[in-house]
């Protein structure tokens, strides 16, 4: 099954701000993290502050309208996603749990497969 | 006592009872001993954990029309397995999706509720998923383990039926989307995950020792509850906080003669007849802490276990060793803060240090426990032993109006006459 990853945290970040050596171990980590888990692990993107975001907003307007900032207005933000292939939710929350990258919350989201689209879930 | 008390294990041979009553509580002993085992043997041949439930649960609430009358069939597992299966078929069916699944099934030799190793824990694994809401997790427990039905489920919530069959679609729809495994946790991951189990049992109990009229239709929550904590420590004889929980239990039924009056008021412990507990059920249970003890794994359940035991040992309320339960606080409070166990354990602070310095303990709880009744009771019991009438009726009355449970609210009622 295939799950993405969402890499959550809030605006702020929490605790102190960290050293540029924090930063460089935490960066190890994600590179050791990767290589040990290569064969369960698809693309894995950090993703840019939502500052840097850009919309287009598609429904309720005549044509698509452009503006800076992010859809999603909340506190928290998505830092970084990544996509991995595994048996089951057991074996995603295994992989999530040892995420070494400075992240608050790691949220799981299964992904539609692509042969058997939602609406046909059994009622 | 209940009806599935007096009906106990053996309420299979009980053919052609007199009362609906009886009936029913055989048909609850019945769906108890065979509705996980048969969910968990639909569940493997279907591949389909929400096909299976539902198609159990069809054969249940045909089993509950025809039994009362007809009698409970010899083999009530074959029966219901029967029913289900033929749901199952006539639903895939209708289904023109599940073609090649219904030629595998329909070639499969006469069903047989098999002797295969006992795969329940495996469903009650899946239904107590950390990645279910609490309330999910119990109802789909009561539906799969215990073959309740929804109807039941409601009436022991004191929630609707369509509140409780919502729960069970959204948690199906979530193990089904969200690839939630039907399997046995790994040794490694047991830890984590045997607390939620255990914490449903806790809730199932503790819903059926609280509530005292139940109608005659109504199952004893507490004794399923009890049963499935006896199968797990038959099937995990090594965790101790099984047996903890297990013991935890035993001990509170042992004394749950003495806990209501026979006008159904709740006497407070301090008040029971003591020569009502059942004191070999009460022996028992220590040897079942003794034994978790011995595997040098401390836990919450066992130390609240322990804590139980102080109280059920004690041949009097004033001779309880009050300073062995404060202690024993003090490490349960170590493994999981609370402030309902900080609570407790000012109650126990009480009789060791008297009513001021328990007062001091609880008042520094007021913000976390404003809302909850036992908080106001237990300031009106001190603030009464201080001399503080008006103060003491004040909180007693604040907490006769939190109160939802009606024996606690006579009780308390009782507490507001001088």
């Amino acid at each position: 099954m295939k799950y993405i990853l969402l890499f959550c945290g809030t605006r702020e970040g929490s605790g102190p701000a960290s050293s540029p050596e924090d930063v460089r171990r935490a960066y190890a980590g994600v590179g050791d993290w990767l290589t040990r888990n290569s064969s369960r692990i698809g693309s894995i993107h950090q993703l840019q502050p939502p500052d840097t975001a850009t919309t287009v907003l598609l429904e309720g307007q005549r044509r698509p309208v452009v503006k800076d900032g992010p859809f999603l207005e909340g506190k928290e933000v998505v830092g970084g996603y990544c996509e991995i292939d595994v048996a089951d939710l057991d074996e995603a929350l295994e992989l999530a749990k040892t995420w070494p990258g400075r992240t608050q919350a790691v949220e799981i989201r299964p992904v539609v497969p692509h042969d058997l689209p939602a609406e046909l879930d059994r009622p | 006592m209940t009806d599935a008390d007096e009906a106990g294990p053996g309420a299979q041979a009980a053919r052609a009872t007199a009362s609906p009553a009886q009936a029913h509580a055989a048909v609850a002993a019945a769906f108890r001993d065979e509705a996980g085992h048969l969910t968990a043997s639909l569940v493997r041949s279907l591949g389909d954990f929400d096909l299976a439930e539902e198609s159990l649960q069809e054969a249940v609430v045909q089993a509950l029309e025809h039994w009362p009358a007809e009698g409970i069939p010899a083999r009530p597992g074959a029966w219901l397995l029967t029913v289900a299966r033929r749901r199952a078929l006539n639903r895939l069916s209708r289904d023109a999706r599940y073609a090649a699944k219904l030629a595998e099934l329909a070639r499969e030799p006469a069903p047989e509720p098999a002797p295969e190793p006992d795969n329940r824990l495996q469903l009650v694994f899946t239904c107590c998923h950390p990645a279910l809401r609490r309330e999910w997790q119990v109802a789909l427990t009561l539906r799969a383990v215990f073959g309740f039905t929804t109807g039941e489920i409601a009436r022991a919530f004191v929630a609707s039926e369509d509140a409780v069959a919502q729960r069970i679609v959204r948690a199906k729809r979530k193990i089904a989307t969200a690839g939630i495994p039907y399997r046995m946790p790994g040794p490694d991951e047991l830890p984590g995950r045997l607390p939620e189990v255990l914490a449903v049992l806790y809730l199932l109990f503790n819903e059926g020792h609280l509530a005292t009229s139940g109608s005659g239709s109504r199952r004893d929550l507490s004794q399923d509850a009890l049963w499935l904590t006896g199968l797990l420590c038959r099937l995990l004889p090594a965790e101790p906080e099984a047996l903890g929980l297990l013991a935890l239990m035993r001990l509170h039924l042992a004394r749950a003669d003495a806990r209501f009056t026979d006008t159904g008021d709740l006497v407070r412990l301090a008040d029971q007849d003591r020569s009502l507990w059942d004191h070999d059920e009460i022996a028992e249970a220590v040897t079942l802490i003794e034994r978790a003890a011995a595997m040098r794994r401390p836990g919450p359940y066992q130390v609240e276990a322990a804590i139980a035991a102080c109280h059920a040992e004690a041949p009097s309320f004033e001779s309880t060793d009050w300073m062995q339960v404060v202690a024993l606080y003090d490490l349960l409070l170590e493994m999981e803060p609370s402030p309902v166990v900080r609570l407790n354990r000012a109650l126990a602070i009480w009789r060791v240090a008297g009513a001021q310095a328990a007062l001091r303990e609880l008042d520094q709880l007021a913000a976390e426990l404003d809302g909850y009744h036992i908080y106001h009771a237990a300031r009106g019991e001190l603030l009464s032993d201080m001399g503080r009438d008006e103060q003491a009726r004040a909180a007693r009355l604040q907490a006769h109006d939190l109160t939802h449970n009606q024996a606690e609210r006579s009780l308390l009622r009782q507490r507001l006459v001088p």
